[in-house]
């Protein structure tokens, strides 16, 4: 409870500090997408954040313009990209002679699916990514090269499915056998990396809301992921994301599809229990 | 040659007659410079949309012309007078010499 308090006392400094409505503009407006999906962009917290009591979509963080584009499915850009992913469900790849079609028909057969990745994977009794399953359809239903982690055809392929989910409220499950995975997945939260020494929660847990330097931290939360993103003008996958975060704190990072990495996905989606899936969201 | 073209519209169905109505069309376009290089050091050949066209039932309403400059996934929102029923219809031009069409009707109630 100390910190809590403490937490809300370095916000109200913060909020002083900035002025009203510079980088927080727009915090408190609701995101409709279409005019009709209604998206639970703040909440209460999971039972198992010890330190927050509301988590909130990066979303509610930007700018009213970079929120706007979020709001209309032909202005978001994210949407090319999934229409590109809808063009590499349908297509014919592999010995196998079959495409994701064949055996899912449409991508809205997986709905539901985002808001419960990762996910223990009983077969390989291990925690495994949507892009896991992706290429273990490739190459053992396939019969068709694996993907990239950060491939245009990876990326686009899970924008297509995440979008199936939008709106479902994200539910990993860390309990039973994911637990270890999940449990390791915090340890990494909470440690320090790179020269800087920084680690995930000093950023998006003590500090979110605040500005370091030009950017407007938030939650770091991935609930919006694979997200658009206006510096490079394409999708991102969270691995991409975690990395670039790591570098940022002048370490060397893991590798995307690395055992920490996929741990970390796994803790860091499940600090967003609640929120609903945005993918493809707009960020910057 | 550029891949993976694909335009967009998006029009009101219908709108009542004397309105104007607001028109976004996208067209996804790597829009290459014709500026840039390649590792070798040799000029990656420009290919961009150079001219884009939205016609109402034989009527123009608008003609751009598109320079090297303009951004990958070009993005173009207008508003039209909408006097009568019809047919709007959209033309990209590519400097590869395609040309890519788009058409959406609008009724008026």
């Amino acid at each position: 409870m100390e910190l809590k308090s403490l937490k809300a006392v370095t916000s109200a400094v913060a909020l002083l500090a900035l002025g009203a409505g510079l980088a927080s503009a727009g915090e408190d407006d609701q995101l409709i997408i279409n005019g009709e999906t209604e998206m639970v962009t703040r909440t209460e917290a999971p039972a198992h954040m010890e330190y927050i009591d509301e988590i909130r979509s990066g979303w509610t963080f930007r700018s009213d313009e970079t929120q706007a584009l979020q709001m209309d499915d032909f202005d978001n850009p994210g949407m090319i990209f999934v229409d590109q992913g809808l063009d590499t469900w349908n297509e014919v790849d592999g010995s196998e002679g079959k495409s994701c079609a064949s055996c899912h028909d449409g991508p809205e057969s997986l709905a539901g699916l985002r808001a419960a990745m990762p996910k223990y994977n009983e077969a390989a009794g291990e925690v495994w990514t949507m892009e896991m399953y992706i290429n273990d359809c490739r190459e053992n239903r396939m019969g068709a090269e694996k993907w990239g982690w950060n491939s245009n055809p990876m990326v686009n392929t899970t924008a297509l499915i995440s979008l199936q989910s939008r709106g479902m409220p994200v539910d990993v499950k860390i309990d039973g056998p994911a637990q270890e995975t999940w449990e390791k997945g915090k340890e990494i939260y909470y440690t320090r990396y790179g020269q800087l020494e920084l680690s995930c929660a000093n950023c998006h847990e003590d500090n979110y809301d605040n500005l370091i330097r030009a950017d407007h931290l938030s939650q770091g939360q991935i609930n919006g992921f694979p997200a658009y993103r206006l510096k490079n003008a394409k999708l991102n996958s969270i691995h991409n994301r975690f990395k670039g975060c790591i570098r940022d704190t002048r370490a060397e990072t893991f590798k995307e599809g690395s055992a920490e990495f996929i741990a970390l996905e796994l803790y860091v989606a499940s600090r967003g229990n609640g929120l609903s899936v945005e993918g493809p969201s707009v960020r910057n | 040659m550029a891949t993976g073209v694909k335009p967009r519209v998006k029009v009101p169905k219908t709108a009542s007659a004397g309105e104007a109505i607001t028109i976004k069309t996208l067209i996804s376009h790597p829009m290459e410079s014709g500026q840039r290089k390649d590792s070798n050091g040799n000029i990656i050949p420009r290919s961009i949309i150079n001219r884009f066209t939205c016609d109402f039932n034989g009527q123009n309403v608008i003609d751009v012309t598109l320079e090297p400059a303009i951004s990958t996934n070009p993005y173009f929102e207008f508003e039209a007078l909408v006097p009568e029923a019809g047919e709007f219809k959209f033309t990209w031009y590519d400097d590869d010499g395609s040309v890519y069409e788009e058409a959406k009707p609008i009724a008026i109630g």
